[in-house]
């Protein structure tokens, strides 16, 4: 802002869009900067500060016995650590202020967060020892359900329909793979089951928000309350006194064989079960198939703009119906996880809100898969952390933990980490004239 | 002006709303929510019969037993239901192939007759093939199932007059506790319906009355119990307005970021509702933690209690009548002061509203803050009324029923509190229920689901029924999260 003429209110409102938005723009990496700033001076105060030099944090890096060869313990001195982790989020954040990375600021700011944390982790393990690759491999495991309902939800999105019924596709596909499975002693007819319960509900889902122009929320909204009643209902009525009715046991472990001996990353990474793996290979699928393809094309256009899409010949109806169901799918395998893939058994309510964190990771992904992935393993990070916060004897309860997902999506959607891009046609039903 | 400007913009009921008489005006708006109603009780009625055991296991003998006979009998059943609907779903083309020229009212009855003959027909070939007594046993499971629900939502009337007779006060409250539980059960129903039908009525989606009806709470029992020494006549305002206030608060925050940013209501108050939910977590496990192993706050004092009119397993209180105030309140603010007429048009048309001169971003925070207000009252109520403490996940869904109460009622405060007393009793009811016919109360949940299916989609109804297209206006409730 160098002009020298003083601007008239006049002159104010003639300012070109685009330059408007580069002001905001400017305003915006400017508030992100005085953030890291702010994160900076935190890590001084709330965790260099008060620290005894002498004491050191030691972190394990050997989980599972898949690796080939035993790491040592990493040590760092505590408060040495901090300090500079800190200095680095303070001399990023001076940056940004200043001059500012420009596009790559959000990375940036992640980078920072990353150090916080590390601090944090690093303050809160102080003249203690935790296992850092088990507490990883937990991140992973815990956004495993998320990615996948997130996958789902983007999937839907991308094609116009919203999807807030992630949650009760999940508890009800989680309930029919567990009696499937057990009914039937085989997991894959069980994880089949489910799948397919989170296609009929989507399908419902889809009639009501397509050919019907149900409100999406409300027709989302039903299948919520429907999954938590008649999940509630079944499992009371059959559950309790059939108890081999529930007991499919769960997927185990197959280690891929080479890459799971590598050190440190091999038995976080790739020592799982089958939901593990089917997590990467679908968001590898569902980012190629989005962006890639011309079905993608297709989606993505149709979630837009459907009345371009229509014009171009492209079936606005066929193509949400087949988004939706899809997004059914994956709904489904999210939910068939907590039975087949984790617990074992299915419990009332299993899914805790897991589906709305999958909501949020769809929108703190910005609708795309790798975001997605990316928030949910934030969260799932934030989770882990929380159950650990018992053994580090940190005096944060671990409630505040649990509300970061909640408040990061508030934040997000408030447009503080830039303006997150919902496709336009979201949650409008499309009347073809 | 701006009204006028305004006025013509909005969609007006039908001008000569007048002069239809007054029973066909409220017959016009009840048969579709008694419809939705009736039913998912059928759709309910088809779970409660299918889960049950005895059914299913008299259901599989006889399809062992089936011979050959039996199984052509069954294709011809389902040809014969599939025949049925087909010709019960389009008269006037069998009516115009018979030579009849088919007029509305024509195929109207024609269908009715036809459904009916056809449903007699499929029961007849059921009782044929030999399903008979496993049909009995579903229609006795089922009445069984409901009879109990009528029966425990509004005891029996039998007995209230034998009490009545006998005038043994520890009778008469028997008799009566279902009835007193029924209305005690639908106040907080009131409260939390107003709170989404104000909401729907701005355009607004408020799917987080669960979580005001939590913070309502928690800031009406704090004033409840760290208060001493008050009279009741300044404490239980007090309390009230503090769980109005609380709610108010967290309804306000989804409605600034809304008008500020545009960030959805719908994500913001599922996203606070967790986040309530682990704040009051947190409490009762820490700094409100009454003395003791469990997670529940202490006692409120004996004057932010609202007052009970009855002997002791009467839980009757004063919050009925303060959730009556409300709703009347609600109705005088919405249809009949500025600010109500604001807030409609800025729901029913925010690009009318804002050429009329509104003020958008004040009304949509108006309107949160006013929902979170009636869903703290109705956690208020549950506090100062009823339990008198407050205990982790206290609320049981109240928040989540009232989307279905507000649907069902229209979005009209009269509506919402009839379909609350309806919702209440229905509840109160399921207990008795499960006791009695061991159908666990989630069932009331798949029948709120499925009347607000009903109710969000009346085409499916006036597609079932055969019901012409009502001309009065239907609510469009809120927009997609993509479009700024």
């Amino acid at each position: 802002m160098t002009t020298t003429t003083a601007p008239t209110a006049g002159a104010k409102q003639r300012r070109a869009p685009a330059e408007l938005a580069a002001l905001a723009e400017r305003k915006r990496h400017r508030i992100i900067g005085i953030i890291m700033v702010l994160l900076g001076f935190a890590g001084f105060a709330l965790f260099a500060n008060g620290v005894d030099p002498a004491i050191t944090s030691t972190f394990g890096l050997n989980t599972g016995s898949t690796s080939l060869i035993r790491l040592g313990d990493l040590v760092v001195p505590t408060q040495t650590t901090i300090i500079v982790l800190s200095s680095l989020a303070l001399f990023i954040g001076g940056y940004q202020v200043i001059r500012g990375f420009g596009k790559s600021t959000n990375a940036v700011l992640g980078l920072v967060i990353l150090f916080f944390i590390a601090s944090f982790l690093v303050w809160a393990t102080g003249d203690k020892s935790i296992n850092l690759a088990a507490m990883l491999k937990s991140t992973l495991l815990r956004a495993v359900p998320l990615t996948l309902g997130a996958l789902s939800g983007v999937v839907s999105e991308r094609s116009g329909v919203v999807n807030i019924a992630i949650e009760g596709m999940m508890l009800s596909a989680a309930l029919t793979s567990s009696m499937v499975g057990s009914a039937t002693k085989s997991l894959w007819i069980g994880l089949l089951a489910g799948i397919f319960t989170g296609i009929a509900l989507a399908a419902f889902h889809a009639v009501l928000s397509i050919k019907y122009r149900v409100d999406q929320v409300i027709s989302g909204t039903v299948i919520n309350i429907f999954s938590v009643g008649i999940t509630s209902f079944i499992s009371a009525k059959f559950l309790s006194d059939f108890q081999n009715l529930n007991n499919p046991g769960i997927f185990p472990a197959t280690p891929l064989p080479g890459l799971s001996a590598i050190p440190f990353i091999g038995p976080i990474l790739f020592d799982g079960n089958f939901f593990l793996f089917a997590m990467f290979l679908l968001l590898v699928i569902v980012h190629v198939a989005l962006f890639y393809t011309r079905w993608g094309l297709r989606t993505r256009s149709v979630g837009e703009h459907p009345k371009a899409a229509d014009t171009l010949g492209i079936n606005v109806f066929r193509t949400r119906y087949t988004a939706v169901l899809l997004s059914g799918a994956l709904a489904g395998l999210a939910g068939a996880y907590f039975t087949l893939g984790s617990v074992g058994r299915f419990d009332e309510g299993m899914t805790a809100g897991r589906g709305f964190i999958a909501l949020a990771a769809v929108i703190f992904g910005n609708w795309t898969p790798f975001g997605a992935f990316g928030a949910a393993l934030i969260f799932g990070f934030a989770d882990s952390l929380q159950s650990r916060l018992a053994i580090l004897n940190v005096p944060i309860p671990s409630q505040f933990l649990l509300m970061a997902p909640y408040i990061a999506t508030m934040i997000a959607l408030a447009g503080l980490i830039g303006r997150t891009q919902a496709p336009a046609a979201d949650g409008q039903p499309y009347t073809k004239e | 002006m701006a009204e006028t400007l305004a006025a013509d913009l909005v969609p007006q009921p039908k001008p000569n709303a007048a002069q239809i008489p007054l029973w066909r005006r409220i017959w016009e708006a009840v048969q579709l929510p008694a419809l939705a109603l009736f039913s998912a009780f059928i759709v309910g009625g088809f779970i409660i019969a299918l889960t049950d055991l005895k059914v299913l296991a008299a259901l599989v003998d006889t399809i062992n037993r089936l011979n050959t006979i039996g199984y052509l009998l069954i294709a011809v059943t389902v040809i014969v239901l599939i025949a049925g609907v087909i010709i019960s779903r389009r008269p006037e083309v069998i009516l115009s192939r018979l030579g009849f020229a088919a007029t509305g009212r024509q195929s109207r009855w024609f269908n009715i007759i036809a459904m009916i003959i056809t449903i007699l027909a499929v029961i007849g070939l059921l009782f044929a093939i030999g399903f008979g007594h496993v049909l009995v046993m579903a229609w006795q499971a089922v009445m069984h199932a409901y009879g109990a629900l009528l029966e425990g939502s509004l005891g029996s009337p039998a007995a209230m007059i034998d009490a009545l007779q006998s005038g043994d006060p520890q009778r008469v409250a028997q008799a009566f506790y279902p009835i007193s539980e029924a209305l005690v059960t639908s106040t907080p129903y009131i409260f939390a319906g107003l709170a989404v039908a104000l909401g729907f009525r701005s355009g607004l989606f408020n799917i987080g009355v669960e979580g005001q009806l939590f913070i309502g709470a928690i800031t009406s029992v704090f004033v409840g119990y760290s208060l001493q020494g008050l009279p009741a006549i300044i404490h239980i305002p007090l309390t009230l307005a503090a769980g109005a206030l609380g709610g108010a608060a967290w309804g306000f925050i989804p409605g600034f970021l809304k008008a500020r940013v545009g960030a959805h209501e719908v994500i913001n108050t599922i996203m606070m509702n967790y986040i309530a939910f682990r704040l009051s977590e947190w409490l009762l496990n820490g700094p409100m933690k009454r003395p003791g192993s469990v997670p529940v706050s202490p006692f409120i004092e004996a004057s932010a209690r609202l007052p009970r009119f009855f002997m002791d397993p009467i839980r009757f209180h004063a919050g009925f009548f303060i959730a009556l105030g409300a709703a009347i309140f609600v109705w005088w603010f919405l249809f009949k002061t500025k600010w109500g007429f604001e807030l409609r048009t800025v729901g029913a048309n925010p690009r009318a509203a804002r050429y009329a001169g509104m003020n958008i971003a004040l009304n949509i925070i108006l309107a949160m803050c006013m929902s979170g207000a009636l869903a703290g009252l109705a956690g208020t109520n549950e506090v100062i009324g009823v339990n008198y403490n407050l205990a982790n996940a206290f609320s049981s869904g109240y928040g989540f029923d009232s989307i279905a109460l507000a649907l069902l009622g229209r979005s009209h405060p009269a509506g919402v509190v009839a379909a609350a007393l309806l919702f209440g009793t229905l509840r109160s009811g399921a207990t008795r229920m499960q006791n009695v016919a061991q159908i666990p109360v989630d069932i009331i949940s798949v029948v709120q689901a499925l009347v607000i299916a009903f109710m969000a989609a009346p085409a499916i109804i006036r597609a079932i029924y055969r019901i012409k297209e009502s001309k009065s206006v239907e609510t469009v409730f809120t927009r997609g999260w993509g479009s700024r």
